[in-house]
């Protein structure tokens, strides 16, 4: 497993080196030594300091916001690149990826005759209407309907409350004192390789503030803030719950992605204080390869939740159908008292896709209360791990937490593996592990045959009777949406 | 209504049913009885369209309908439905969202509008109110969790709510308590009717006081031995399945 580090002494040690170095870069004259053009909407291929420093004055951060991305580069040159998890892939040479090209809007079409006709097939299927089916493919909308007029209301109610929901870039620029507080004081560049490799070169992402005792009045999705700009390669989403306020943050949409980036590195950070509650639910549809397993998304994240506040609470929900290669624990940090973390999880892997998820709970607190859902479809050559890791602490009194991992196979050719771990160093912990894993049964499709009900939908009956308990903690329309994308993404894997 | 020819199945290989011939009418109740691993319950997932099971030669015709070139499902559209030996279960589907799925989809095969929710709940009421079932089965995922005796009423619940051509019954009534293969058997009876027909698989004779039958037949080693009326199933009761056997060499070597 790769190393958390929790305690706040740690972060308050980054923060005053942070201070230490700004003195340091604000005494000595900045020497920018660009060869590369300035001018330029695109950086070289490969990474070096010079890359850091360009994406960063691109984005015209401030100086302090430089010098972090460059101590997560230095620090990434010395780390090694983690082999733990239960997944292969082509090593990947980093020296290969352009770090940086000013966003960019999706490629303008002028009707849906110009797009795939695949990916018409599968908004079809997933009952997406006609208008948002042109804004998802990058085809020129009616005037009326574009999204920027929906998005400017939803915005104004926002302000109303004082939410704060923009890009991170923007909010280097509106709230800096905000981002310099919280980012990286979740997970810092510190934490793992992808993580640091992420605070160096990050693109963009969104920013969420909610003011102390504000229940956020809509679900926040990134839908609205991305628009219609490509997703980064490298996001960064950072997500502040003040005391006794609440949101809920949608990320993904199950509309299939494809992005010309192979590797994929985001990091999620949340920060919710006393009695506050965010319930992020994600799906991922990320493009998943072809049924030979060429091409496909390498996914791998840093997502971590501090429940810093007593009584606080994060609710993880995720669904992920999408990717090659899917490398990612969304992890709770229960630091504050009576704090409750919660994981539902869904991931469904087929064709050769691999994923290696789960969650980890961090008991500090006391009378800390954690749960763990999750739910593994494999299909065809696929192979699918549940990692998890429950730790509670020495000063954590009464901690419970609950697991349950179940793993459904399709097929003969696929694999399920779970690889709980626990720590545990306070002997009032009341920890449960339950595991099974079933097959798709020739007796239950045939049970549903015979009272009239095709094998396809008896397929897809079943994987969602399996996936029930983390549905039921999804938004409903964003419930509905998942249902129908499991079945699209295990069709044809039973026949 | 269904027409067996000289049906030959096998199962893993191995040959079970070594040449059936059967032919039931519609308002017709027949009975097969027959030993252990004679092929009973073979023959009905056979009639289903079990994959597990291969037609090796013979014919099987439903309402002039080959029924060996159609999908289970579609043979359930049309008509066909079985009560399993064994129910399955299925974890996290309910009983109402399975039978409501189960309706509509037998009713879009036949032009017929979806149930509405109402329209479902009705009937939902009347049958399980037939069978003397707790509503809260409905909100219960299928089968799971089940009696023995439970999963057999729910199974005839299907039936009535499907309303098919043709019941097969595989030994619905093994595993009932006294009172429940009453309630069953009455429910059976609600269902018969003129223009449908029942095909119950049993081994025992008190069934057959309830749910009367106009044919058994004696199925034996993979074959229809003997066929006779309602008295042949007491004839069965009292002298076991050798008898037949022995007539049947009798026979064989005149
Ligand atoms: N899936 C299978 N694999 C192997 N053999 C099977 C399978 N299904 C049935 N058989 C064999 O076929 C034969 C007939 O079985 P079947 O279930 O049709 O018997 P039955 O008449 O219904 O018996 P019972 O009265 O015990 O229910 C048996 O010898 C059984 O072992
Ligand atoms: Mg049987």
């Amino acid at each position: 497993m790769e190393e958390i580090k929790t305690d706040s002494l740690k972060e308050k040690d980054e923060v005053s080196e942070d201070m230490q170095l700004l003195n340091d870069v604000t005494k000595n004259e900045y020497k920018w030594g660009f060869i590369t053009d300035i001018e330029s909407d695109t950086a070289p291929k490969g990474l070096n300091e010079e890359i850091v420093r360009f994406i960063s004055m691109k984005k015209e951060e401030p100086e302090w916001m430089t010098e972090w991305r460059l101590k997560a580069f230095r620090h990434w040159q010395k780390m090694e690149e983690p082999e733990w998890p239960n997944v292969t892939y082509p090593k990947i040479d980093f020296q290969d990826i352009i770090y940086y090209s000013a966003p960019k809007r999706k490629p303008q079409l002028e009707s849906l005759d110009e797009v795939d006709p695949e990916l018409l097939k599968t908004f079809e299927k997933l009952g997406i209407p006609l208008e948002e089916q042109k804004i998802l493919s990058g085809v020129a909308v009616d005037a009326v309907f574009d999204s920027v007029s929906v998005a400017t209301t939803f915005k104004e109610t926002l302000k109303e409350k004082g939410v704060i929901f923009s890009s991170v870039s923007d909010a280097l620029k509106e709230h800096p004192e905000l981002v310099k507080k919280y980012l990286g004081s979740v997970v810092p560049y510190t934490d793992n390789y992808y993580a640091a490799l992420n605070a160096a070169v990050f693109s963009d992402g969104s920013f969420v503030y909610i003011p102390k005792g504000v229940r956020c009045p809509m679900e926040l999705s990134t839908y609205f803030r991305i628009n219609n700009e490509e997703t980064g390669q490298f996001e960064r989403t950072l997500i502040i719950a003040e005391d006794n306020s609440y949101v809920s943050y949608l990320e993904g949409c199950t509309a299939p992605i494809r992005d010309t980036n192979q590797l994929h590195a985001a990091v999620v950070e949340l920060v919710i204080l006393e009695n506050a509650e965010i319930k992020y639910s994600t799906v991922q549809n990320w493009y998943p390869g072809n049924s030979e397993g060429k091409g496909g998304i390498y996914n791998f994240v840093t997502k971590r939740a501090a429940c810093r506040g007593n009584h606080s609470k994060v609710s993880w929900t995720q669904v992920e159908t999408g990717s090659a290669v899917t490398w990612k624990y969304p992890s709770c940090i229960l630091q504050g008292d009576y704090s409750v973390g919660e994981f539902y999880s869904v991931a469904v892997t087929n064709n050769y896709q691999q994923a290696d998820t789960g969650s980890k709970m961090i008991h500090l607190g006391k009378n800390t209360s954690s749960t763990i859902i999750s739910k593994g479809i494999s299909a065809g050559k696929s192979n699918n791990s549940y990692r998890g890791l429950v730790k509670v602490g020495k000063k954590a009194d009464n901690a419970r937490n609950f697991t349950q991992c179940d793993s459904m196979l399709m097929g003969e050719k696929c694999g399920a593996h779970t690889f709980p771990y626990i720590e545990i160093e306070n002997n009032t912990a009341r920890v449960e592990h339950e595991a099974t894993t079933s097959k798709v049964g020739e007796d239950q499709i045939f049970y549903l045959n015979q009272r009239g009900i095709s094998s396809e939908d008896a397929v897809n009956m079943i994987v969602n009777g399996f996936c029930k308990e983390v549905f039921n903690n999804l938004p409903m329309e964003f419930a509905v949406e998942a249902q129908k994308l499991l079945a699209i993404s295990l069709e044809s894997s039973v026949g | 209504m269904l027409v067996i020819k000289n049906l030959k199945a096998n199962v893993e290989g191995k040959e079970i049913l070594k040449g059936i011939n059967l032919e039931i009418k519609a308002g017709e109740v027949h009975a097969i009885m027959g030993p252990n691993g004679s092929g009973k319950s073979t023959l009905a997932n056979v009639l289903a369209g079990n994959g597990g099971y291969e037609v090796t030669s013979g014919e099987i015709y439903f309402e002039g309908k080959d029924l060996v070139e159609l999908a289970p499902e579609d043979r359930a559209r049309e008509g066909i439905f079985l009560a399993f030996q064994y129910p399955i279960e299925i974890p996290g589907i309910s009983n109402a969202t399975f039978l409501k799925t189960a309706l509509n989809e037998v009713r879009k095969y036949h032009g017929k509008p979806e149930a509405t929710p109402k329209e479902f709940l009705e009937l939902l009421k009347e049958k399980s109110g037939v069978l003397g079932m707790d509503p809260q089965f409905i909100s219960r995922s299928v089968n799971v969790g089940f009696s023995g005796g439970e999963k057999k009423r729910n199974e005839i619940l299907q039936m009535l709510m499907l309303q098919p051509k043709l019941a097969l019954l595989d030994e619905t009534d093994s595993g009932l308590d006294i009172d429940a293969l009453k309630i069953v058997s009455s429910g059976v009876n609600v269902f018969k009717n003129k223009d449908n027909a029942v095909l119950l698989v049993t081994h025992y004779q008190r069934l057959l006081n309830y749910i009367v039958p106009d044919y058994v037949h004696v199925l034996s080693q993979g074959r229809i031995i003997k066929s006779g009326g309602k008295e042949l199933a007491l004839e069965l009761e009292e002298k076991g399945y050798d008898w037949i056997k022995n007539d049947e060499l009798i026979e064989e070597n005149v």
